[in-house]
């Protein structure tokens, strides 16, 4: 599975891109968050609050409880700012 | 017609509405928003996400085509670093007549910001800081939920 990391939360984990294999128990998005926590204190620190947390599977919005089922590309960012 | 644009590049209005004007319609309405130097920004960078921004905004100009029957329908963002004064953003509607351009360039600017995944950035001085998202936005782009045109 591949993960892209936008805006502050790039900064934090201090890279945008990287590609993980979670466990099956890792089912919707948030769990993926909270298994990512464990990888860095980058990592821990960028993904610590869900609620200044959005994310996209597969280059489209979702919320974070949706389910990863075949997801290859699942991307975290803070709000959008735009325009 | 539909034209999505996400580039480095500076915004050319001129260009952008001499092309849209092309299309034979009888109202063409444009939005323009430029980098404020407020509380001392002295630059803006302008973060977002390649493939799924352009798909964004393509979605969001397909909506505003259906829904007010445009004949053209343009969003052009600038990515990168910018200073104030500089154009980040164009969206501009071609319809009949000026209620459904004025009503969709509306729409465009509102959902885009929203609905696309830009990050914006400020610099003052030696410190940069990721702007925050606003509730005024959310609630600027809820005005458009719905079915059909606004009366």
């Amino acid at each position: 599975m591949r993960l892209l990391y936008f805006a502050w939360v790039r900064e934090r984990i201090g890279t945008g891109e990287e590609t993980v294999e979670p466990p099956e128990a890792v089912r919707t998005v948030a769990d993926l968050a909270y298994w990512l926590k464990d990888r860095s204190p980058g990592h821990a620190e960028a993904l610590m609050d869900l609620t200044k947390l959005r994310a996209a599977v597969d280059q489209r919005f979702v919320p974070l409880d949706s389910e990863l089922d075949t997801a290859k590309e699942v991307a975290f960012f803070p709000p959008v700012t735009g325009g | 017609m539909i034209r999505v644009s996400v580039d480095h590049a500076p915004i050319d209005i001129g260009t952008e509405v001499a092309g849209i004007e092309e299309t034979g319609a009888g109202a063409v309405a444009s939005f323009t928003g430029i980098v404020r130097a407020d509380d001392g920004v002295t630059g803006m960078e302008l973060e977002h996400y390649p493939g799924m921004t352009e798909a964004a905004l393509c979605d969001i100009a397909e909506q505003a085509m259906a829904r007010w029957g445009l004949l053209s329908a343009v969003i052009v963002h600038r990515v990168g670093p910018m200073v104030p004064g500089d154009r980040v953003v164009f969206v501009a509607t071609a319809a009949a007549h000026r209620r459904e351009a004025l009503d969709a360039c509306a729409f465009l600017i509102d959902r885009l910001k929203t609905d696309a995944p830009f990050w914006k950035r400020e610099t003052r001085g030696d410190t940069t800081s990721w702007v925050g998202a606003r509730a005024s936005d959310d609630q600027a782009a809820a005005r458009w939920a719905g079915e059909g045109s606004p009366d």
